[in-house]
């Protein structure tokens, strides 16, 4: 038998036919609603934190070994920096791309597969302050791994801070970017092949093209020219500019750029919800 | 007060299929109201639009007089879902899921774990709140969407087959439940296919086929309007044919079984007059299925011989 009348307190929804959440503000249902998204997001990070932190970690103290310290020390400095100083902002920004993307994009197909998405749908939290929740969850992980990352690079090579302003508003803004975007991919992924396809083909060229490990004033006439199309370029060098006082592209124009794309690819991802797409029939 | 209202709801799905082809429906605010239908009748497409997680058509919905089209989040706010596929994540443990769902109503969270301990302990699964959801049997999954549905409190509870799948004593437990739950003015739509369940909770009935509403009445005016009866009479010894009694119809199941159609009109008296003097001794008789189900399977048979 079920039991109406135990526990702590024997009420059964008396205040239902009151309407007691319908009494309540929408302007506190969307607050408390966007802290349990971003509760929920932080819980979820931290209970697998073996696939959401650790991977940067292992990944980039690899990179800092292999490429910084054994390839690095043969080739001497940049622009008066050791090239281990001047990879490992990059490395620091490419694994807050990386993770940005992957927990929004994992963590929302994860909802649509299982079907708990619907407990959101069915809720009166407007679709704006659901992708405003899973785009902070994406930060927090993004914040979380360029933290954890920052700590493994102090263990190889020390890092000036010369702009921190530029350093958090480049990681902030760049994790919402991505973020947004792996949402986007989320809403149209029918399978989770479709949830790493842009990942594969997409993020990794982008970010090993975009300045990553070289400047991109080393390349030819053309390859230059190309990559200034690349997004990650602006990215990468507004944040090592944050470090280390020294960017290919203008730091401003770079910011401006990515906070541009923040918004339209929020306004994409709400209309797109708006629609339905990938989550109503 | 209305607690839903429909008008002209129609859903055609992109592959074509028209799934509702113009519901009108009120439900009166306080009531415990049966949505029935054969498989793919549309009673969870209604549901579905009701609650946004399919867009209509056209047509309009209301709750609580707050239209899905211009006021979609206090619509929301009204109404608890209780769907028939669960969709809770099943990593997470039973309090955390509840816990949760009370946030994305507003529910701030020291109200939120009250309640979460409350409901839980009510539906029985406080004792496992802290393991992963997965580990739970179908029945106690069943009841923590219950619970998740009730934790903002809501006007109007939404059960979609709550009870599928659910063995008999924690149905009838279930039942009593949302039996109290609507006692303290929380109204109630149930889908279900059960028609005992149907006739056991609900004062007001629609039955919905082929995404129309083709039966809308209250359940025990639906009843008398059943003019036979379907009875199966176990008898004490073995009879090898049907006794030929005037004015009934009886056929031999097997050889300790008749079945009888007996209209409003007949008398049950005369028809155990008729029996005992050809020495048939009927041990006992029951419906041979419950009335509701009697009423649908005519009203849907019906229709599907008029179409």
């Amino acid at each position: 038998m079920l039991n109406p009348a135990d526990g702590a307190d024997s009420r059964l929804v008396p205040a239902a036919p009151a309407g007691a959440a319908e009494r309540v503000s929408m302007l506190r249902i969307g607050w408390i609603g966007f802290r349990t998204i971003v509760i929920r997001e932080y819980g979820r990070i931290m209970r697998i934190w073996g696939q959401t932190l650790a991977p940067a970690a292992v990944t980039t103290i690899l990179y800092l070994a292999i490429f910084g310290n054994l390839v690095g020390r043969r080739m001497g400095g940049l622009e008066g920096f050791s090239y281990l100083q001047y990879l490992a902002p990059a490395l620091i920004m490419m694994q807050v791309i990386i993770n940005s993307y992957g927990n929004v994009v994992s963590s929302f197909f994860g909802a649509k597969f299982g079907k708990h998405v619907e407990e959101l749908l069915v809720s009166p939290l407007p679709n704006w302050l659901i992708v405003s929740g899973y785009m902070a969850g994406g930060l927090v992980r993004g914040t979380l791994v360029a933290l954890v990352v920052s700590a493994v690079s102090l263990i190889f090579v020390r890092l000036p801070v010369q702009h921190p302003g530029a350093v958090i508003a480049a990681a902030l803004l760049t994790s919402a970017v991505f973020s947004l975007a792996g949402f986007i991919n989320a809403l149209f992924a029918r399978n989770f092949e479709q949830m790493n396809i842009i990942p594969t083909f997409v993020l990794t060229p982008l970010t090993y093209f975009g300045g990553t490990f070289y400047s991109i004033n080393m390349l030819p006439g053309w390859a230059h020219r190309l990559s200034l199309a690349d997004p990650v370029l602006y990215m990468v060098n507004a944040f090592r500019y944050g470090f280390l006082g020294l960017s290919d592209v203008n730091v401003m124009a770079s910011l401006g750029m990515m906070a541009a794309l923040v918004v339209a690819l929020f306004a994409a991802a709400t209309a797109l919800l708006n629609r339905g797409v990938g989550v109503r029939e | 007060m209305l607690a839903l209202s429909t008008r002209a709801l129609t859903k055609t799905y992109k592959n074509g299929v028209q799934a509702l082809r113009g519901i009108d429906l009120d439900v009166e605010q306080g009531d415990f109201f049966a949505l029935l239908g054969p498989n793919g009748a549309g009673k969870t497409t209604l549901i579905g639009i009701v609650t946004s997680l399919v867009n209509k058509t056209g047509g309009t919905a209301t709750i609580f007089g707050h239209d899905v089209d211009r006021e979609l989040e206090r619509a929301k706010s009204c109404i608890g879902v209780v769907p028939q596929e669960i969709n809770f994540n099943q990593f997470e443990s039973p309090l955390t899921i509840v816990v949760n769902q009370a946030g994305f109503y507003g529910v701030p969270r020291p109200e939120a774990r009250r309640r979460a301990e409350r409901y839980l302990k009510q539906l029985q699964l406080w004792d496992k709140r802290a393991g992963p959801a997965r580990g739970l049997s179908g029945g106690m999954k069943r009841r923590l969407m219950i619970a998740r549905a009730l934790m903002h409190e809501p006007r109007l509870l939404i059960l979609d087959e709550p009870t599928a799948g659910v063995d008999i004593e924690v149905r009838r437990s279930m039942w009593e439940f949302l039996r109290d739950i609507n006692l303290a003015g929380t109204t109630i739509i149930l889908t279900t296919h059960y028609l005992e369940e149907a006739e056991t909770l609900c004062r007001n009935i629609a039955i919905i086929d082929k995404g129309g509403i083709i039966e809308r009445d209250r359940v025990g005016n639906l009843l008398r309007r059943l003019n036979t009866e379907t009875f199966v009479l176990n008898t004490r010894e073995p009879i090898s044919a049907a006794p030929q009694v005037p004015a009934f119809t009886l056929r031999l199941v097997d050889d300790h079984t008749l079945e009888v159609e007996v209209s409003k009109e007949q008398n049950l008296n005369e028809l155990f007059g008729y029996l005992t003097a050809q020495r048939v001794s009927v041990l006992s008789m029951r419906n041979k299925v419950n009335r509701l189900e009697e009423v649908f399977m005519r009203l849907v048979e019906n229709r599907g011989d008029g179409a």
